[in-house]
Parts: structure tokens; C-alpha cells; sequence
């Protein structure tokens, strides 16, 4: 049986390397110090939709993100990784969303898609965290979901079967098909690259590339159809624009804090017996151990 | 029935009130006050006879019960249909759950359907005033959500100004849990779950189950060795295990060192992990992320173990010890043989 997969993902910052130079002297972030990267528990889930296309022949696997144009990049890493295609859902009308506006204008992409099985994407994005735009688009969408993946371990017969990692255990579950899969950071990491699609497909460009390529390279996307990512707009996917963006989104930024931790003063001890063992008399003696 | 409320979720598992609830509880009581609302809880499932007399203490005046067999254990969308359905009765303006994975998987759905605004991860819950910035239309006592954002190297309030209820989740041990008034008792009533979810919504099947009780409780561990990416292995954390076994301690741990596989991922310590205050916090190769920092600066006495004497988290530490671990946790080890009695 052939499926429709999508994977959903994310570029996101590299938030879990923040070095000294990420904020700026007037507190703000410094983003262009911050690399862009696939979000990592959407590789998570692209190595699941990997696997299902592996055990389903002739199945499809469509990449979509939302985001600035230039999220074409991990389109362009997961179809080197075995992705077939993707989307980059992106308009100036979907800036600013927070999870419930994502959700929507994405449930509104997917819908423009139609015909799916399955949708997969990881937990959460490690830039705000939340795991919310999953299940929202899963409510959405009308479908039933499946949060905390670890490993899909069966789909036939319209159903799928998932193990999931909890808090304290975990839990295998059965959900009828479509229906929106998380995947947790716990699952199996991504494939590498395959240096033979890198190959085939390094000069694929969306629309907004091209735009700055050289006149050979855009006669090059003439010429291979498949090199073409596909850009869509608000519009496109027919988003009611009171329910996009900053106007579309219930939750408001009040304010933002860089976050200042109180110094204290400290005793600075080198890692001789000797300092070693008074420190330790001294926390038995205040009782604080022992 | 009076409207506007505050209402909390309430886990439940094996019948017993999971202690996320109960600190959401506990800080839910001081808002409701603030507000001059009443605080409800709501708790779906099955076996649910004990729950009145395990909340009650924390304030509750007025408990809705949702029983049927269907509803226990947790799954998505029957307590979702639950809570949409009720929400759409009892219209209440603030709704609390615990960033759980039930919580995490149960906030989204409902706040899709109800189309109101749901905060994550949420560190710190208040109630203030609003002005939107762009209308300049005021808002009275909103509640204003307070989380960590970018990697924990911003904190942000969020509010949701327009749409109700106002949704947040908190992660376990963020708030503290305290009984309001022991002999505190509010009214119970016993809904009628037919009316809340229907069959459709049973969709998803449980096939096999495996929760255990944790063993790892560093929550209420008074000592704490935790290691972080400067461990180097999962066989340098073995030493944090010797010592925190010497100490009567728990092992915790930052996020880089759970994502490096170092140690398991229910003894992270921080804003995405539990938040901890004991009165001994031992940190051992850990830099000291911001995210990390927020997670255990209620530590009573801070002893950092770095071979860079420049580690952020220095800065906040009684005690900086500068050194490889590998020669100062079996020091430690051995001193405190030495001298304990």
C-alpha cells in the first residue's frame, strides 16, 4: 500500500548552543549569531515517515514548513535524507502567530494538500518548546493524535500502531488513519544524507531562490521540474486572514525580560586534599550533609 | 451556575490526585482569591471516590466529577470532548493544567476547539492589568503568564486578552504545594459523562500499558549531585552515582547531558526538565545554561565542581571548586568517610 505522508517541520534557531555573543549589548537577541537548523525532533520524525515509505513502496513523502523563504534549506536536507518534496508556507500575512494561528494557516496547508494518511512531526520545536502545534492541528484537521512518539511500529488496515514514551512508562497505542503522530526526541535518529540525492537535487530552488540565481541555473529549473520547491501564500491555502498571524492569535506578548540571575559570593576553593577536606568538615558541621 | 471561574485539571492515576494538580491548586487558590472567583477543579476518569477529600484541603469549592470506565487511563480525545463541552457551560476565565505529557496533549486540543490562547511551561503565574500596545484598550486582571522563551535566555509574559478561558500549563514542582485549610470542604457534582463525550470519541485504543512509579525522585531530595555535558560519558556519571549513594543524594542532571545520553531524562533538572530547591545542590561539569540555572537557584548551598573557572554557573555557586571531577567527587567521597560519624 502506497501512503501520502507529510512531515511537518521547522527551521528553527540553535537555541541549545547560545554563546556569549547570542545576546546583544541592549539585551536583544542577536539571531544572526544563532545558526538555523532543521528543528531536531522533526528529523525524529522524518527517519519514522522514512521507515513507513521503506515498508510501503511507492509511497510519497511531502516536507511542509512555515516560515521565511529561506526555510527551503531543510527541504532542500530532507530530500537529500529521502524526503520527495516540499512546501514552504510563507507570507509576511503569518508573521508573528503563536501555536493556535500556526496551527490554523498549517491546517490550512495541509487541507490544500488533501489527500493524506498520515502526518508526522516531532514533539515540539526547540525554539519555543511548547508541543502545542501538533494536537492543534490535529483538532483542526478533525483527526485524532498520537503525542509522544517513540516508534511506529505497525500501519496496516487503516490503522496505526505507536509505542509512546511517557513521563513514567510507556504505552502502545492503536489510532485509525489519517492522523497526526509526534515524535519524541527518544526515537531513532534521522538517516544521513544520501550522496547520490544530494547530487540530484542540490540546485533545487523555490521561487524565491531562483529569483537570485544566475540565468543557467534558472534554465536548469526549466529543465528539471523536480528541482522546483513549491512556495505557497496565505492566500493560497485559502486562510481567512483574521485568523493568521499577529491579528489571528490570542496569546499577546506583554513584555519580554533578558533573564538576570542574582551573583552571589562565593568561596572559590582549588581541588587540593587539603581544601577539599575542610569543605567537607565544614558542610558536616553545619549539618548541611552527613 | 455562576460562571467566570478558575478551574484545574486534575491528573489522576490509580485514583490518587498527581502532586502537579496539587500545587496548581494551591497557586489557582491564591488567584481565584485575587479575583474574588471561586475555585473549581475538574477530574475525569474512573474510581474517582477519593478525589473530593484529596483536594478539598487545597481550597476547592466546587468539584466536578466526570466517571466512566471509557475514561481511565487518559486518552486525548474523550478528555478533550469533556472539557470543551464543559467549558462551553461553565465559561470559566482561567484554566490550569500541568505540562505533563497528558497536559501537553490535552491543553492544545481543547484551546484549538475553544479557539483561546494556551501558554506553555509557564514558570510563574500572576494576575495584572493590560494595555495593548497598538489600540491602547486596557485590560483589568488578566492573568498574566510569565515562561521562559528562546532556549530560557528570555522570559516572556503572555496574556490572552479576548479569549477565554485563558489557558496555561505548569510543569511539576514549578509551584508549591500547601494545604490551604484542612478542614476546608466545597461542593462535589457528578456530571453526567454521556452528555460530555459521545462514542466517536473513543478512537484511539490502549493496546499495553507500562507505567511504573518513578524510583527517581529528585524533586524532594534534600541533596543533589548533578552532572552535566562537561561529565564527558555515561561512565563518568557512575562516580556522581558513588557519591550521591555516599551523600544519601540524588542524581540530576542538565538537559545537555540527557541529549548527549549521558543519563535518563527524568532526572533533568530546569525549565524543561523539574525545578528543584534542596539544601545541597552539587554541580558537577555543568556550564550553567540559563535554562538549567532557573531550574535549581533555590538551592540552599551551591557547590560547583568545573574545570573552567569562568563557568556562568560560578557565578551563582557558594562554593566553586576549580578542577576535573574525576579527582574531586572521589576526594569528596573519601573526606566525608573520613569525617562523617
Amino acid at each position: 500500500m502506497s501512503l501520502n505522508i507529510i512531515v511537518l517541520a521547522k527551521q528553527v534557531p540553535d537555541t541549545r548552543n547560545v554563546g556569549k555573543d547570542a545576546m546583544k549589548e541592549d539585551g536583544t537577541i542577536n539571531r544572526a549569531a544563532l545558526p538555523a537548523i532543521f528543528n531536531p525532533e522533526d528529523l525524529n520524525a522524518l527517519e519514522q515517515a522514512l521507515r513507513l515509505k521503506d515498508a510501503n513502496p511507492g509511497s510519497t513523502i511531502t516536507l511542509l514548513t512555515m516560515g521565511l523563504p529561506r526555510a527551503a534549506e531543510i527541504i532542500r536536507e530532507a530530500i537529500y535524507r529521502g524526503a520527495d518534496t516540499g512546501i514552504v508556507l510563507t507570507d509576511r500575512a503569518l508573521g508573528g502567530a503563536d501555536t493556535l494561528a500556526t496551527s490554523y494557516s498549517l491546517a490550512q496547508a495541509v487541507k490544500k494538500i488533501g489527500n493524506y494518511d498520515i502526518i508526522l512531526g516531532g514533539r515540539q520545536a526547540i525554539d519555543g518548546d511548547t508541543a502545542q502545534v501538533g494536537p492543534q492541528i490535529a483538532e483542526k484537521l478533525g483527526i485524532p493524535q498520537v503525542t509522544y512518539a517513540e516508534e511506529i511500529l505497525e500501519l496496516k488496515d487503516g490503522y496505526v500502531t505507536v509505542k509512546r514514551r511517557l513521563e513514567n512508562g510507556v504505552e502502545t497505542v492503536k489510532a485509525p488513519l489519517p492522523c497526526v503522530v509526534t515524535v519524541n526526541g527518544t526515537a531513532a535518529d534521522c538517516r544521513p544524507r544520501n550522496a547520490m540525492r544530494v547530487q540530484k537535487y542540490k540546485y533545487a530552488a523555490s521561487p524565491s531562490e531562483a529569483a537570485a540565481l544566475s540565468d543557467e541555473r534558472k534554465a536548469l529549473l526549466e529543465k528539471r521540474p523536480y528541482l522546483n520547491l513549491q512556495e505557497w501564500s496565505a492566500a493560497y491555502v485559502e486562510a481567512d486572514p483574521a485568523q493568521i498571524g499577529l491579528p489571528g492569535s490570542p496569546t499577546k506578548v506583554k513584555n519580554v525580560e533578558n533573564v538576570v540571575f542574582a551573583t552571589k559570593e562565593c568561596r572559590v576553593l582549588d581541588d587540593s586534599d587539603a581544601a577539599i577536606e575542610d569543605l567537607v568538615k565544614e558542610l558536616i558541621t553545619n549539618h548541611t550533609i552527613g | 451556575m455562576d460562571q467566570n471561574n478558575l478551574i484545574v485539571y486534575l491528573e489522576i492515576e490509580d485514583g490518587r490526585v498527581a502532586d502537579v494538580s496539587l500545587e496548581l491548586l494551591t497557586k489557582g487558590r491564591v488567584l481565584a482569591e485575587k479575583l474574588g472567583v471561586k475555585l473549581e477543579a475538574v477530574a475525569v476518569g474512573d474510581n474517582l471516590d477519593t478525589v473530593a477529600e484529596q483536594v478539598f484541603p487545597y481550597g476547592v469549592d466546587r468539584l466536578y466529577r466526570v466517571a466512566d470506565k471509557r475514561l481511565s487511563p487518559y486518552t486525548s480525545n474523550p478528555h478533550s470532548a469533556v472539557l470543551i463541552n464543559l467549558f462551553r457551560e461553565i465559561k470559566p476565565q482561567i484554566c490550569l493544567m500541568g505540562a505533563t505529557c497528558i497536559g501537553r496533549d490535552l491543553g492544545p486540543r481543547v484551546s484549538s476547539c475553544l479557539h483561546s490562547g494556551l501558554t506553555a511551561d509557564c514558570t510563574a503565574l500572576e494576575i495584572g492589568d493590560h494595555t495593548d500596545a497598538r489600540t491602547k484598550q486596557e485590560y483589568k486582571d488578566l492573568l498574566l503568564q510569565i515562561r521562559p522563551a528562546f532556549g530560557g535566555n528570555i522570559v516572556a509574559t503572555i496574556v490572552n486578552p479576548e479569549c477565554r478561558p485563558q489557558m496555561a500549563t505548569v510543569r511539576e514542582g514549578v509551584m508549591k504545594k500547601e494545604v490551604y485549610d484542612p478542614a476546608h470542604k466545597g461542593e462535589v457534582i457528578d456530571l453526567d459523562a454521556k452528555k460530555y463525550v459521545s462514542d466517536e470519541d473513543f478512537v484511539v485504543e490502549i493496546l499495553d500499558r507500562h507505567i511504573e512509579k518513578s524510583k527517581i525522585n529528585i524533586k524532594n531530595s534534600p541533596i543533589i549531585v548533578a552532572g552535566g555535558y562537561g561529565v564527558g560519558s555515561k561512565e563518568n556519571f557512575k562516580l556522581l552515582h558513588d557519591l550521591a549513594e555516599t551523600l544519601g543524594a540524588e542524581v540530576g542532571a542538565s538537559r545537555a547531558a540527557v541529549d548527549a545520553g549521558f543519563t535518563e531524562h527524568a532526572r533533568q533538572i530546569g525549565q524543561t526538565g523539574v525545578t528543584v530547591r534542596p539544601k545541597l545542590y552539587i554541580a558537577c561539569g555543568i556550564s550553567g545554561q540559563i535554562q538549567h540555572i532557573a531550574g535549581m537557584q533555590e538551592s540552599s548551598i551551591i557547590i560547583s565542581i568545573n574545570n573552567d573557572p569562568n563557568a556562568p554557573i560560578n557565578t551563582i555557586a557558594d562554593y566553586v571548586i576549580t578542577g576535573n571531577l574525576e579527582e574531586v567527587v572521589p576526594k569528596l567521597i573519601k573526606y566525608y568517610k573520613k569525617n562523617s560519624k
